[in-house]
């Protein structure tokens, strides 16, 4: 897949209680969740960010709980991608189980700056800044997990798997 | 070559003889948890997979405990979704208020985790049973769908990190103090996920309570579980809590650790983490002027009959200062019980603290303490990070019972020692 659009960057250690705060977590309606995405890191991304942009952050993006609802709520906004130095493993995790494609590169997040426009590859993982022209690649997916995001996450990859036992 | 007690777990769920970090696995699974918070998104993920029943109506686990007994409408219908389910699946370990506890405490005073195992929940602090020479580890709703369904979850093989622990600890000094030490020292991604493996003197000294405070924080230095080795006193813990079967797993002489450290405990004073980073943690004696409004005892981390115990030695024949808040969260029922029969509870309320019924509430800002813009707690609670009790503005210190206690008297973070 290629995405196209601007970027949004942010710093080391963005946790899940600043990509949705657990005040909110009393439902799991993506809409409802879309509506608080990254309120306390920055209170204006969600009236200003654009269906397609790029969320650019530093090391560990995700860390803190293991709540879905925090790539749920970035998809939501219609972010595209996330680009980040470093992922905690468990919002690693639960990004490619629900199909939100992630990509690390230290060398794009330290080129990118709010509001570059911003190309990715997801298959390549090629990452273009087109406001600077530079073009980094991130690191590649290992065989099985590129499996189950090419299906669009864990759930599709196995009810591809059951119907093919019923089959 | 040798191995080390998380690769000997997992090469024997994944029926191998051996594995090495970095290898993709897919593992068999003994336990299976979900919360109020999780399990929804995990039972709709479920549906779709377009199978009707769950793989072991005894190895999946599901509590009620996050914003349980229910802060609102909303709430209460995200738990009548997972309640109907559990029902429907006739779940043996569906935990309801009156029954639940915070689940981390809860599992294995049940005896439903056990050394050996192979687990996985969805929620980050699944790493606690560690403490029992468990493989366990945190992972999100889709994850828990998928082990729903199946009993197995894919797991890369972490590499281990060895932190070994020297000498006698200082008074007041629990897990609690050595974990946020730790994660102080190497930093909140420090152990990005890898396996934290706590061994040495200081660790067989601790009691089971305090190790499982320990591995509760791995996930707050970026790791994807924390162990320690089973010794006899995890034996005498776990004995009569099961009937299961369980494997005790060591560590070989030469296995292979990504890094070793190795600390004298006698350097290490309580610790307290200033907003907002768990990482960002200095000894008492370094904190400063600090004043508070409010105190948590309570959470996974620190809700334990220990944790109580230490509270009400320091809180005994005290008063809660009459600027503060001090909530006191036994972790489960049967700590609530024992806390009662021990007289615990009598000194918290002669204390003027509050007692509250099981419940996570405000170690997420979700009930029972949520604090207002400006204003600042301490908890013995394991995340400080922006808004995580209550108001973005507001801030959160953490540390372990002693401090705690000692500050809600004092009206601003104190050591014990300086009652
Ligand atoms: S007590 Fe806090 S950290 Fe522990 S499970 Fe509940 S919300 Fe999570």
């Amino acid at each position: 897949m290629i995405y196209k659009g601007s970027a949004w960057k942010f710093g080391r250690d963005i946790d899940t209680d600043a990509i949705i705060p657990a005040r909110y977590l009393k439902t799991s309606d993506p809409a409802e969740l879309g509506k608080h995405c990254m309120e306390d890191a920055d209170p204006e991304f969600i009236n200003r960010a654009k269906k397609g942009d790029v969320i650019v952050a530093g090391e560990n993006f995700g860390c803190g709980s293991s709540r879905e609802h925090a790539p749920i709520s970035i998809k939501a906004v219609g972010i595209s991608c996330v680009i980040a130095k470093s992922f905690a493993r468990i919002f690693y995790r639960n990004a490619i189980n629900t199909g939100l494609p992630i990509l690390e590169s230290a060398e794009a997040v330290d080129g990118i700056t709010t509001s570059d426009e911003i190309q990715v590859d997801t298959d390549k993982g090629e990452i273009t800044n087109l406001t600077t022209g530079k073009v980094y690649y991130a690191k590649p997916f290992p065989g099985f997990i590129n499996d189950i995001i090419q299906q669009g996450g864990l759930i599709n990859y196995m009810r591809e798997k059951v119907k093919m036992q019923v089959d | 070559m040798g191995m080390t007690v998380t690769e000997k777990i997992l090469a024997a769920h994944a029926g191998k003889n051996s594995v090495s970090p970095g290898d993709l696995i897919n593992v068999k699974l003994d336990l299976v948890l979900g919360n109020d918070i999780t399990a929804p998104i995990a039972i709709k993920e479920f549906r779709l997979i377009g199978i009707d029943r769950i793989f072991d109506k005894n190895k999946i686990v599901i509590v009620l405990d996050h914003f349980a007994p229910n802060k609102d409408i909303d709430s209460a219908e995200q738990c009548r979704m997972v309640r109907q389910f559990a029902h429907k699946q006739d779940l043996t370990n569906y935990f309801e208020v009156g029954r639940m506890g915070i689940e981390h405490a809860l599992l294995p005073e049940q005896g439903l985790v056990l050394p050996g195992d192979a687990i996985i929940g969805a929620d980050s602090h699944t790493c606690t049973y560690g403490a029992l020479g468990a493989f366990s580890t945190g992972v999100g709703s889709t994850d828990l769908a998928a082990a729903m369904a199946t009993g197995e979850a894919w797991i890369k093989v972490p590499s281990s990190i060895k932190f070994s622990f020297r000498g006698h600890l200082n008074p007041w000094v629990t897990g609690k103090d050595l974990i946020l030490y730790t994660i102080g020292q190497i930093g909140v991604d420090g152990a990005l996920y890898q396996a934290m493996e706590f061994t040495g003197e200081a660790i067989s000294s601790l009691s089971v309570d305090s190790r499982l405070s320990m591995c509760n924080m791995a996930i707050e230095a970026g790791g994807k579980s924390g162990i320690i080795a089973p010794d006899n006193k995890t034996l005498d813990y776990v004995e009569g809590r099961s009937s299961r079967t369980f494997n005790v797993y060591q560590s070989d002489d030469d296995a292979q650790y990504a890094a070793v450290y190795e600390w004298d405990v006698a350097n290490i004073e309580p610790q307290v983490a200033f907003p907002h980073l768990p990482s960002n943690t200095r000894g008492i004696s370094e904190v400063g002027d600090v004043v508070i409004d409010q105190v948590v005892i309570g959470s996974c981390t620190n809700g334990r009959l220990e944790d109580l115990r230490i509270a009400a030695q320091v809180l005994k024949d005290h008063e809660v200062d009459r600027r503060i808040r001090c909530i006191i969260i036994p972790a489960t029922q049967d700590i609530y019980r024992q806390a009662m029969k021990e007289g615990l509870i009598e000194i918290f309320i002669d204390a003027k603290a509050a007692v509250s019924t099981p419940t996570c509430g405000p170690c997420l800002g979700g009930h029972m303490g949520v604090l207002a813009r400006g204003e600042r707690a301490l908890a013995t609670t394991n995340r400080n990070f922006i808004g995580r009790m209550g108001h973005p503005e507001s801030e959160v210190y953490l540390s372990g019972p002693a401090v705690a206690a000692a500050s809600a008297i004092a009206g601003k973070i104190t050591s014990p020692e300086e009652l």
